[in-house]
């Protein structure tokens, strides 16, 4: 029943799952953290270095498990991919060679600088430095995207006589159709995902009370970032939707739940339980035509379902359905709330809503729920093919026993979730550690009224 | 004029596999000395020293395995699998070692757990590369494209033997790094270490140049055929000038010296290994022409390699600078 190619794609997912959590945080915050230096040596104020500082600590952490989880990913694909890597090597090495030229380098060499150095190169190389290593998240972001983009509408090759994808133009390879939307989608993912984090956790420091400066600066700099950047994904969501209708029609049929066609109008299905069995959602909650009034911009366009698909060449319709589901949610509630934190900005009440407050620390971690749900949504949605319409997942794996991928898959199984358990751990350990300000007049909470909490009278008290 | 593509790759991918040797080496080096020094402090220092570079040194390993993909894919695609198991204990050997360099600091506790993970997780990764070394010398079988061996071929004494070899070879490169990086007791019981680490990696040296001429044919012939021969009398007297160099730099109490020694014999060893090898690139099965990917790709990703890594040996040479000279085992990292 497990078979190599099952239990290789189990592992796969497992690993790069447990690996995405991390860049997406770190290139979020290797920009923060870019930010804060640079307002620091702007603004002279000493806040935004007690920030950094403090981001910096947990931004070294996230960065290490970044890395570790991500050399294994390179090695993946040759240990457990192999007749996909002798296939597409061609292609998706070279880019991901200049990945490791262009980015890993980059980062790992002035990571030190970052963390270590600002006593020895001063603070001008300094924030040359952090600007390198934020630079490097960006790069990075953007080779393997390519490689994965490439994955998903597949351009700019032709087949050798070994059966190996052979570049024919490198323009069309790295921009190939779907790039440009998955890029952009991506980057702000990750922008919106550390955003909330650090609003989670200015806003925690918030309720606690502690250092109100800085909790209130992180927590107002990154409502800026969510009210901002949450309407602008959800629009790159809509048109990342439109090309993938173009390129990977039966990736959106399934994400849509439309099982049958629709010849005059299809509906925009809400929530339902996808049937695969019976080719139906059971229990759909449903909106006439406003599927096609989002994908093709008229209520009557006629849509295809999964039924122009010869069975065997469809990707599993539940788990898309539900993953894309919980994406779009999550992308509305967080723009729910950085609508909220206008509102309160607004009111003058940014600093003093504690219902905000709550809020965004329970959002604080839905960041990466969407991004996994996306990937998720993404890869189960290229299946049955590694390269999409060229190569099937079925014929990529390696020629290794399946006892062997087991015992790897278990090894990697306990391993994670001791190490990355651990580490998430000191991270929210750190992040509920923001001291008090040892100048106490920097922490007046001008808004806040007194007499809330006894902290807050105690301090309200003491001129 | 032809130029031979698959020929300078191999001359690339085999820089970024010594590159990491040497460079990962020494940290992995400290990892594995780790068990000899108990205290704290020193254990702090001795972590420190490595701190700043240690992610970049890796990042040579991961140049060697993309690029290999990228130039060589079906060497990539043979190798990997035929040493499936020894791969993933190193990665789950580098996980180990690489989160401990944060983790460490983050509790006092669990302290003693991530100088063992910091220290086994050297070990496993540096004794699994000096079995994937072993049996890659051993040879590969490779069957219309993909590897035709089993999952546990990897495993002989020869094998095993080569990756004691590396633990030992590690832990020399390790012992003389801190001999250039600290000062007073900590250097003092570094230099011992270091002794013994050079006596073991001359032996073993020894032991496996008689030993891999007899595993292969190409191999014997290669070391006691006309004119490849030369190489079996430079080569060894090379290795000894650089063995006395380390001594004489450890007897005197220089500080760089038994380092850039221990350099020198790595660099001899792996050239060794290169004579040993070439042309095959999955010994012997399939040489660096069989596995190259098409020219395209080669011409690719050349262009990019021949701009990028100079300007990549500078900031990295730059970075090395910033955190040069001893440590002062005051000034925590952390
Ligand atoms: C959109 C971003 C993104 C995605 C989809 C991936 N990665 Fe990643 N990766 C990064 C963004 C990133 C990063 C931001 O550059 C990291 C994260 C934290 C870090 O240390 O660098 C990183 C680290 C990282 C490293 C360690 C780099 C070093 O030594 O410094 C390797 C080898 C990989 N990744 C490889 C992969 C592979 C093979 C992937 C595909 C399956 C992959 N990554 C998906
Ligand atoms: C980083 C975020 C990513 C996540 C969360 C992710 C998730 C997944 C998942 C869940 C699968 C299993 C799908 C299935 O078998 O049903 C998978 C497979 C795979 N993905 Fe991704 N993926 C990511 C990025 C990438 C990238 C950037 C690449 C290539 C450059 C890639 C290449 C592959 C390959 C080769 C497989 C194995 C074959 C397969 O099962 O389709 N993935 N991924
Ligand atoms: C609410 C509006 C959103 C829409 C309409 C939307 C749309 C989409 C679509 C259609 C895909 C799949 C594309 C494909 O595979 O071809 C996708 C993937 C993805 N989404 Fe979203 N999304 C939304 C919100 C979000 C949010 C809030 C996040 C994270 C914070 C997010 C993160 C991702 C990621 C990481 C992927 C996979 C990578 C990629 O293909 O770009 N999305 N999204």
């Amino acid at each position: 029943m497990f078979d190599t190619a099952l239990l290789a794609r189990l592992q796969f997912a497992f690993t790069v799952s447990f690996h995405i959590i991390f860049p997406a945080f770190s290139i979020g915050l290797a920009s923060y953290l870019a930010v804060l230096n640079g307002l620091w040596l702007w603004k002279k104020d000493e806040v935004y270095l007690e920030l950094f500082n403090f981001w910096k600590t947990i931004f070294a952490l996230a960065f290490g498990m970044g890395v570790v989880s991500g050399i294994v990913m390179t090695y993946q694909f040759g240990t457990n991919w192999a007749v996909f890597s002798d296939k597409t090597g061609p292609i998706i090495g070279p880019l991901m060679g200049y990945e490791v030229l262009t980015a890993f380098f980059l980062e790992a060499g002035f990571l030190g600088i970052m963390l270590f150095g600002l006593n020895r190169v001063g603070p001008g190389l300094h924030f040359l430095a952090t600007c390198m290593v934020a630079l490097g998240t960006l790069i990075s972001a953007t080779w393997i995207l390519a490689a994965n983009s490439w994955m998903q509408t597949p351009v700019g090759f032709a087949m050798n006589g070994a059966g190996q994808f052979v570049p024919t133009d490198w323009w069309t390879i790295i921009f190939s159709p779907s790039f440009p939307y998955r890029l952009v989608h991506m980057v702000l993912a990750a922008y919106l995902t550390t955003a909330f984090v650090v609003g989670g956790v200015g806003a925690w420091h918030l309720l606690e009370n502690t250092a109100y400066r800085r909790s209130y600066t992180m927590f107002s700099m990154a409502m800026w970032m969510a009210a901002i950047v949450a309407p602008i994904q959800i629009f790159a969501g809509d048109l990342h939707g439109l090309n993938t209708l173009e390129h990977q029609p039966t990736k959106i049929m399934a994400m849509e739940g439309h099982f049958q066609s629709h010849p005059n109008g299809a509906p925009l299905i809400l929530v339902g339980i996808p049937n695969e069995a019976e080719k139906r959602v059971d229990y759909a909650i449903e909106i006439p035509k406003l599927s096609s009034l989002i994908l093709k911009h008229s209520l009557d366009a006629p849509l295809d379902g999964l039924d122009t698909v010869p069975d065997e060449l469809e990707p599993p319709v539940a788990v898309i359905f539900w993953s894309f589901r919980v994406m779009v949610a999550i992308g509305f509630a967080l723009l729910g709330i950085g609508g909220w934190s206008l509102w309160c900005r607004w009111r003058g009440t940014l600093a003093s809503n504690r219902w905000l407050h709550r809020a965004a620390v329970l959002m604080g971690p839905a960041g990466f729920v969407a991004v996994l749900c996306g990937w998720v949504t993404t890869e189960v949605g290229r299946q049955p093919y590694t390269v999409y319409g060229q190569l099937l997942t079925a014929q990529s794996h390696s020629p290794v026993d399946a006892p062997a991928v087991a015992t790897s898959l278990t090894a990697f199984v306990i391993v994670y979730f001791l190490v990355f358990g651990a580490g998430t751990f000191y991270i929210l350990r750190l992040m509920a550690r923001l001291p008090r300000d040892p100048m106490p007049e920097l922490e007046e909470g001008p808004i806040r009224s007194a007499g809330i909490t006894p902290a807050q009278s105690h301090k309200g008290s003491a001129p | 004029m032809t130029i031979d593509l698959p020929f300078i790759w191999a001359a690339i991918i085999a820089f970024a596999v010594l590159a990491y040797v040497v460079l990962d080496g020494f940290d992995l080096g400290v990892g594995i000395l780790f068990p000899f020094f108990p205290e704290k402090h020193d254990r702090d220092v001795m972590m420190n020293s490595v701190s700043p570079v240690w992610d970049g040194n890796e990042t040579w390993l991961v140049l060697g395995g993309g690029g290999l993909m990228a130039v060589f894919p079906l060497a990539y695609a043979t190798i990997l699998p035929a040493l499936y198991m020894p791969l993933i204990a190193m990665l789950l050997g580098l996980i180990f070692r690489g989160v401990a360099f944060e983790y460490r600091w983050r509790t006092r506790r669990a302290e003693f757990l991530w100088d063992g993970a910091f220290a086994g997780g050297s070990m496993v990764a540096t004794f699994a590369q000096g079995i994937a070394l072993g049996a890659l010398v051993q040879g590969i079988p490779v069957e219309n494209r993909t590897y035709a061996g089993g999952w546990w071929d990897w495993l002989t004494p020869f094998s095993i033997a080569t990756g004691v070899a590396l633990l030992v070879g590690y832990a020399l490169l390790g012992s003389t790094w801190l001999v250039m990086k600290t000062t007073g007791d900590l250097a003092a019981r570094a230099r011992v270490h270091a002794l013994r680490a050079a006596i073991g990696t001359l032996v073993a040296m020894g032991v496996f140049s008689l030993w891999t001429p007899f595993l292969e044919p190409a191999y014997l012939n290669r070391w006691f055929g006309w004119p490849t021969a030369i190489f079996s009398v430079i080569v060894p007297l090379l290795v000894l000038g650089c063995f006395l160099l380390l001594l004489r730099g450890l007897r005197s109490e220089h500080d760089s010296q038994p380092f850039l020694a221990a350099l020198g014999l790595f660099i001899l060893g792996f050239a060794g290994i290169g004579i040993s090898f070439y042309p095959y690139i999955v010994p012997t099965s399939l040489t660096i022409w069989e596995a190259a990917a098409p020219e395209e790709s080669l011409v690719f990703l050349l262009v990019g390699t021949i701009v990028l890594v100079p300007i990549i040996l500078t900031y990295t040479a730059y970075a090395y600078w910033v955190f040069r000279g001893k440590m002062d085992p005051e000034e925590g990292y952390h």
